[in-house]
C-alpha cells in the first residue's frame, strides 16, 4: 500500500497539470420549500491515470457535483452559483451548449448506479453503443456495429458478436454495467465518472466490475472518479479520496493517509462505523445523529451537531480546508476542514 | 415473435365466441315476435309464420341457432334481413363509408394529437402546454353533438369552406365529421402523449443519452419518443377499432350513411339479423385491431415478447 501510494504521488508530479479540476463549486436547487444547498464549495482535481474516490452518504452532494461536471443538472431548479470546472484549459461552466456537448461522451463520460434503468429499454445494447460512433464519429451503421462488438469484447462480455443485438433486460446486472462501461469508454474519454457503479450489484459481481474498471484505466490512462458511499468498494482501487459532508469536501488526501490517520471527525466516525478485517473491534460505533437538512444547514461547521470534538468556534465559523503536511503526510493535497484536526489525528 | 402472435390469435377465439354469443342471446331475448313484426299491419296465416320460423331456424333452441349462425359466418354468410337482403351486402355498402370517416378522424388524432402532446410535453408549464391542456379539456367537456353543430355552423355555413353534411362531395365531405369524430380522442391522445413524454424525460436512460453527448433533438426524438409512444399506440389502436365500429351520433349529425346508423336502424326496427351481423362484423374488426396493437406493442417494446 505504501509503495503504490508513493508511486501514485510521483505520477501526479510528472503530470504537471490535472486533467480535470473542480474549484469552489456551489450548486443549489431552488424549490418551493426553499433553497437546497447541495454543493457548497467543493474542490478537487484528478490527473491522468489517477483514481479519485468521492465518498459520502446520500445527500452529501457527491452525485450532484458529478452531474455538474457532466452538465446534467436541469436548470431550473438546479443552479451552479459559483466555482469553475477546468478541463483541457477551459472552464466547462462558461462553455456554450454545443461546446459542452462535444466534451460529453467524447472527453468526459459517466456511468450510473442502476444500469437497467440507465440503458434505453427499447434499443439493443449494440445499437446504444454504436450510437456513440455514429453520432460522434459519423460512422456507418455497419462499421459502428463492428466497433460496438469490439467495445463489448473489451469489457469481457462473452460471445459479444452474438449478443450485440440483445436488449438490456436480457443481460444480468453485472453484464449490464459492463455494457454501460463499454458505452462510456467507446470514444476513449480522458475522464470517466462512475456514480455508485457497483451499488446495485451482488458483492462478488461488485469486485469483478471494480477490477475491470481498474484494468481498463491502466490500459487507457484515463482519470477515474469513483463516487460511492461504500468505503470497502474504493479501498483497493482509489489513489486519492475526497470525503464529502453536507456539500463540502471535508477531508482530502491519499487513500492510505486518510485510511490510516483520518484528520476529520466525520471521516474518523466513518472508519469506526464499518467493520475492518485488519483491526479487531468488539462493537462498531455509529455516528450519532442525522445528516443535516440541506434546506437548513447549521451555521459554522455542518458536522458540529454530531461531532465529539466540537468547540465554541465551530458554531460561528465555517472551517476552511487546512493543508496538512509533514509529519502527518507527504502528500501536498492532504487537507482537512476541521479546526481540531490535530487532535483528531492524534486520537486513535 | 411467431409464438407470441399465435398465442395472441388463440386468445381471441374465446373472446370472439363470448362476445358474439352475448349479442346473439341478447337479441334473442328481446321482447316481441320478429315474424309478426315482419308482417307489420298485414294479416299473416299461422302456416306462413311457421314456414318463416323454420326458414330462419327460429324453432331451434338458442345454442343450436347460435351454432348454425357461426357455421354460416365461417362461409362468409352473415344471414339476411327480413326483406331477404344479405346482411353482408349492408356491410359492403356501409363499411367503406365508415372506414373513410374513421380514417380521416384517425389521421387528425395521430397527426395533431401526437404533435400537440409532444410540443406540450417538451416545454412543460410553457405557453403551448397550457394552451394544449385548456383546449383539450374544453373539447373533452363538450358533448360531441354540440361540437358537431358548432363545426357545421362555423366551417360549413359561416365560412363555407367544407360541406355541411352528406357525402356527395367525396373526401372533402369527410373532413368536418372526421375532425368532430376524432376531436375527443385527439384530446386524449395529446394529453396521453404529453404525460408519457414528461414521465419518460425524467427517466434514467434520458440522463444517459444526454451524458453520451447527443443533441437534445436526438435525446427527445429518438430515445424518449419511442418509449413515450408505447401507451399512445395502444390507445390509438383500440380507438381505431372503435372508430371502425361506426359512430352513431356523428353519423346522424352529418347525415353519413355508415355502420353506426345501420346498427341504430336495425335496433329500432328489431331486425335481429342486421344487428347481430353488423355487431359481429364490428367485433371482428375490433379484435383485429387489438391483435395489431399487441403486435405493434411487441415491436415497440422488446421486453413484451417474453411475458
Amino acid at each position: 500500500m505504501d509503495a503504490s501510494s508513493a508511486e501514485a504521488a510521483t505520477d501526479n508530479e510528472s503530470a504537471n497539470e490535472p486533467l480535470l479540476a473542480v474549484d469552489d463549486l456551489h450548486v443549489e436547487f431552488r424549490i418551493e420549500d426553499g433553497v437546497v444547498k447541495a454543493v457548497n464549495g467543493l474542490s478537487y482535481s484528478v490527473g491522468r491515470g489517477e483514481t479519485l474516490a468521492i465518498l459520502g452518504e446520500s445527500g452529501s452532494g457527491k452525485s450532484v457535483s458529478a452531474q455538474a461536471v457532466m452538465g446534467l443538472i436541469d436548470s431550473p431548479p438546479g443552479f451552479i452559483t459559483n466555482g469553475s470546472i477546468m478541463f483541457g484549459g477551459q472552464d466547462l461552466l462558461t462553455m456554450d451548449a454545443a461546446q459542452r456537448r462535444a466534451v460529453r461522451g467524447e472527453k468526459i463520460a459517466m456511468i450510473f448506479q442502476d444500469a437497467l434503468s440507465s440503458l434505453n429499454p427499447v434499443f439493443s445494447v449494440g445499437w446504444q453503443i454504436s450510437e456513440m460512433y455514429r453520432t460522434h464519429r459519423g460512422m456507418s451503421r455497419r462499421a459502428a456495429k463492428a466497433e460496438a462488438i469490439k467495445a463489448m469484447e473489451r469489457v469481457k462480455i462473452p460471445d459479444a458478436a452474438r449478443r450485440v443485438g440483445a436488449h438490456p433486460h436480457e443481460f444480468s446486472g453485472g453484464m449490464r454495467q459492463r455494457i454501460m462501461i463499454a458505452m462510456a469508454l467507446s470514444l476513449d474519454p480522458d475522464v470517466l465518472i462512475a456514480d455508485e457503479p457497483t451499488t446495485a450489484l451482488d458483492v462478488t459481481v461488485q469486485a469483478q466490475v471494480m477490477d475491470l474498471l481498474k484494468e481498463l484505466q491502466e490500459d487507457t490512462g484515463m482519470g477515474l472518479i469513483l463516487i460511492t458511499h461504500d468505503l470497502g468498494v474504493v479501498a483497493d482501487v482509489a489513489d486519492r479520496l475526497v470525503v464529502m459532508y453536507a456539500g463540502r469536501g471535508v477531508e482530502q488526501g491519499t487513500m492510505h493517509d486518510v485510511f490510516s490517520r483520518p484528520a476529520h471527525p466525520y471521516t474518523e466516525g466513518l472508519m469506526h462505523s464499518i467493520p475492518r478485517s485488519d483491526v479487531h473491534v468488539d462493537r462498531l460505533q455509529p455516528i450519532h445523529g442525522n445528516p443535516p437538512d440541506l434546506l437548513r444547514i447549521p451555521s459554522g461547521c455542518a458536522f458540529r451537531t454530531r461531532c465529539p470534538y466540537v468547540v465554541e468556534r465551530c458554531r460561528d465559523e465555517i472551517p476552511e480546508p487546512v493543508q496538512i503536511g509533514a509529519p502527518v503526510s507527504a502528500d501536498a493535497t492532504r487537507s482537512s476542514s476541521c479546526f481540531q484536526w490535530e487532535e483528531v489525528v492524534g486520537h486513535d | 415473435m411467431g409464438r407470441y402472435i399465435i398465442r395472441r390469435v388463440l386468445q381471441l377465439i374465446p373472446v370472439f365466441i363470448g362476445a358474439t354469443f352475448l349479442i346473439f342471446a341478447m337479441v334473442f331475448a328481446l321482447p316481441g315476435d320478429p315474424i309478426r313484426a315482419l308482417a307489420g299491419e298485414r294479416s299473416q296465416s299461422e302456416s306462413v309464420r311457421e314456414a318463416l320460423r323454420e326458414e330462419y331456424n327460429l324453432n331451434d333452441p338458442l345454442p343450436v341457432q347460435y351454432a348454425k349462425y357461426v357455421g354460416g359466418l365461417a362461409k362468409g354468410d352473415f344471414g339476411a334481413d327480413f326483406r331477404g337482403r344479405p346482411v353482408s351486402d349492408t356491410i359492403k355498402q356501409r363499411v367503406p363509408i365508415t372506414a373513410r370517416l374513421a380514417l380521416v378522424a384517425f389521421l387528425f388524432e395521430v397527426i395533431i394529437g401526437v404533435a400537440a402532446g409532444m410540443l406540450a410535453g417538451i416545454r412543460q408549464r410553457g405557453f403551448f402546454d397550457s394552451l394544449v391542456l385548456i383546449s383539450t379539456l374544453t373539447v373533452i367537456s363538450i358533448p360531441i353533438f354540440v361540437l358537431g353543430f358548432l363545426a357545421q355552423i362555423t366551417f360549413g355555413l359561416r365560412l363555407g369552406i367544407v360541406p355541411v353534411a352528406g357525402i356527395k362531395q367525396g373526401w372533402v365531405s369527410y373532413i368536418l365529421p372526421g375532425l368532430v369524430l376524432g376531436s375527443v380522442s385527439l384530446a386524449y391522445v395529446a394529453r396521453l402523449t404529453r404525460s408519457s413524454l414528461i414521465d419518460n424525460l425524467k427517466a434514467d436512460y434520458v440522463r444517459t443519452a444526454v451524458s453520451k453527448g447527443l443533441s437534445s433533438r436526438r435525446v427527445v426524438g429518438v430515445h424518449t419518443l419511442r418509449n413515450s409512444l408505447i401507451p399512445v399506440v395502444t390507445y390509438l389502436g383500440i380507438d381505431l377499432g372503435a372508430l371502425l365500429g361506426g359512430a352513431i351520433i356523428t353519423e346522424s349529425v352529418f347525415n353519413i350513411p355508415g355502420v353506426g346508423g345501420a346498427v341504430f336502424d336495425g335496433v329500432i326496427r328489431q331486425e335481429g339479423t342486421t344487428v347481430v351481423g353488423l355487431t359481429t362484423f364490428i367485433i371482428i374488426v375490433y379484435m383485429g385491431m387489438t391483435l395489431l396493437v399487441d403486435i405493434l406493442y411487441a415491436v415497440l417494446d422488446p421486453r413484451i415478447r417474453y411475458d
